[in-house]
């Protein structure tokens, strides 16, 4: 089997508080527990989940920006959270990152052209005529005017925002693109194009996206594989028909049957969930799904249910699919 | 794959733009620039403005009311008040514009390291949250004291006072952008400590410099003529504001005009610092400034 480009092996984050002087109560958030998943080269890896499960923070954790408290990342076969400081700088260079909020994402005190040109004088890329050069090639390349260069980030639209950051992402001529949200908080018709735009960029530089949303109709459309994420954990892992067609896990059931549909006299069976997602300082034993899960068994209290293959490439972490094979 | 045109973008004018405008709307702001382009105007221009040089004695004219030729009077040594009040802003303003120009330098290192390094914030913090624990005059009048009075002297002192005032606020402006999306963007570049903390926070910091750098200004004029007056300040040869204050204080009943000029002058000089900081702060205040645009 060829090496995958990216490869995420029990990556956990904690974020530790109560450290206070006095203060008697310590514990820790878990953002992200016991993650592993693996993203061939050319493919988007999409991770879709509500808000709070951890998304965001797996996708700071992958690029380092927020420090994994355990696991490995693999790049390309290289473990990343290893790497000295001088290996990391060059492998970073292959990892980067588009945001969801456009305009906090850049200093709104930089000209347009500088924000772009900052990873390659960061890198030491070429001569100064060489970036230049490079910043009004990747302008062109996102669809934005040669005289954007001079401008500062107010002066944009939101979707020529999301296209300057893409065009920062891409200066270093990166590997793999982490995308946070990139298009939450643009219009609809903006963001078709924005999707547009990463589908052929993906195309023609032969990117890897890890696509990170809470919009399942994007992720639907732009995603090869999908995770479904719930309290820090993956609950289901599929590729996209798969998943969408025949989701097995009760949670990515309920949280696809929340997706409308364009015929609104199609009868439709919605699970609806009750209650609230658990806290993440303390979470229920067992399946952390099972306080809302509308099918939990006495099991789900005690055993944590392992992400296992449930059919060919199609994970699912739920000992109601074990026990149906059983049976 | 489609063009986005920037025609709307165009409309809406760049900030730079309305920042000046913004500045001549606001009354305020604007008096205090002009009462102080005015003082920098006389310090600068002082030998064309004075009538007399300001050390000139002429015992024959001791403590002359206000006329035609002293416009604000003589003192006891027949000196004319009005050149010495003159001659005095090149002091006084000097004096404050060190001062700024120090605290500033100092206060933005200091602010800029205990703003992003939390362990270098909890030190440091502490030694300047204690040299703001002692009253300003005193400590102030303890540095003099000990060090002596002289012009080098009386700057370093008001430099020690003001310095924490500076940092404070530059810390609390970095540890705000520190947590910003940008920041993270520009590490996810490749980019070090050293270039956030130099090249991209500064820059989003200046707006609380600016408006901390010209009450700073104020407190240093008024703070420079209160030491002189306590008489350890600028050594009394040299006509400061504080000096000629000083001066007048023995003579207050014969001869008030030689306490009131001087006084007069340093007030209109500290209202005038005080009025336009108060308008930048207005101006430069994003949430102020979102309403007015």
């Amino acid at each position: 089997m060829k090496q995958p480009l990216l490869e995420v092996d029990g990556l956990s984050k904690w974020f530790p508080f109560g450290r206070g002087f006095l203060s008697r109560r310590r514990g820790a958030v878990q953002a992200v527990s016991d993650v592993s998943f693996t993203v061939p080269a050319g493919t988007t890896f999409g991770i879709v989940g509500e808000s709070g499960c951890g998304k965001s923070t797996l996708g700071r954790a992958i690029l380092r920006l927020i420090e994994p408290s355990a696991g490995r990342i693999l790049l390309n076969g290289k473990d990343v959270t290893k790497a000295s400081r001088r290996e990391w700088l060059s492998l970073r260079r292959n990892m980067q990152m588009i945001f969801q909020d456009s305009y906090a994402s850049m200093n709104p005190r930089m000209r347009v052209g500088s924000i772009i040109q900052e990873p390659l004088n960061i890198h030491r890329i070429g001569s100064d005529g060489e970036r230049k050069e490079r910043v009004e090639f990747l302008l062109k390349t996102v669809g934005l005017q040669p005289d954007s260069l001079g401008k500062y980030p107010h002066e944009f639209s939101g979707g020529q925002r999301q296209r300057i950051d893409i065009a920062r992402a891409l200066a270093l001529n990166p590997n793999l693109i982490v995308c946070d949200e990139p298009v939450s908080a643009l219009d609809v018709s903006i963001q078709s194009q924005v999707i547009n735009l990463l589908n052929d960029l993906q195309e023609r530089f032969s990117l890897t996206y890890i696509f990170i949303s809470h919009d399942l109709s994007v992720i639907r459309y732009i995603s090869n594989r999908v995770a479904v994420m719930y309290l820090g954990k993956i609950v289901e892992l599929a590729g996209k028909n798969d998943l969408f067609s025949n989701p097995l896990h009760p949670y990515s059931r309920a949280l696809l049957s929340a997706v409308p549909h364009p015929d609104p006299d199609k009868v439709r069976k919605r699970t609806i969930l009750e209650g609230d997602v658990p806290s993440p300082v303390n979470p229920p034993s067992g399946c952390y799904f099972r306080t809302r899960c509308p099918q939990v068994m006495p099991v789900c209290r005690e055993i944590s249910p392992e992400l296992a293959e449930t059919a060919p490439g199609h994970q699912t972490a739920c000992h109601l699919i074990g026990s149906r094979k059983n049976c | 794959m489609l063009r986005v045109t920037n025609q709307e973008s165009k409309a809406r004018g760049s900030r730079r733009f309305a920042t000046v405008r913004l500045f001549t709307r606001n009354k305020t702001a604007l008096f205090g620039a002009a009462v102080l382009l005015f003082f920098i105007v006389v310090a600068l221009g002082a030998p064309l403005i004075a009538t007399h040089r300001p050390a000139d004695m002429d015992p024959s004219l001791r403590l002359n009311k206000p006329n035609a030729v002293y416009f604000f009077g003589t003192d006891r040594f027949g000196r004319d008040l009005y050149s010495r009040v003159v001659y005095g802003s090149r002091i006084s303003l000097g004096v404050g514009l060190s001062v700024v120009a120090s605290t500033t330098i100092l206060g933005a290192l200091l602010g800029l390291l205990a703003g992003y390094f939390r362990s270098v914030d909890e030190i440091l913090m502490r030694i300047l949250d204690g040299l703001m624990a002692f009253p300003g005059i005193i400590l102030m009048i303890t540095i003099m004291a000990v060090l002596g009075s002289n012009l080098f002297n009386v700057i370093l002192a008001l430099t020690v006072v003001y310095t924490p005032r500076m940092a404070r606020v530059v810390r609390s402006a970095v540890m705000v952008q520190r947590e910003m999306t940008y920041v993270e963007a520009a590490r996810a570049a490749g980019a070090g400590d050293l270039r956030i903390l130099l090249w991209h926070i500064p820059r989003n910091c200046v707006a609380p410099v600016i408006i901390q750098a010209t009450m700073i200004f104020a407190y240093s004029v008024l703070s420079e003529s209160s030491l002189s007056f306590l008489g350890v300040g600028v050594p009394p040869e040299i006509p400061s504001w504080g000096n000629l204050l000083s001066d007048g204080k023995v003579f207050l009943r014969r001869a008030p005009w030689i306490t009131i000029f001087p006084g007069l002058t340093i007030a209109a000089c500290v209202l005038a610092l005080n009025t336009l900081g108060d308008g930048l702060r207005d101006i430069l205040d994003p949430r102020i400034r979102k309403k007015k645009i």
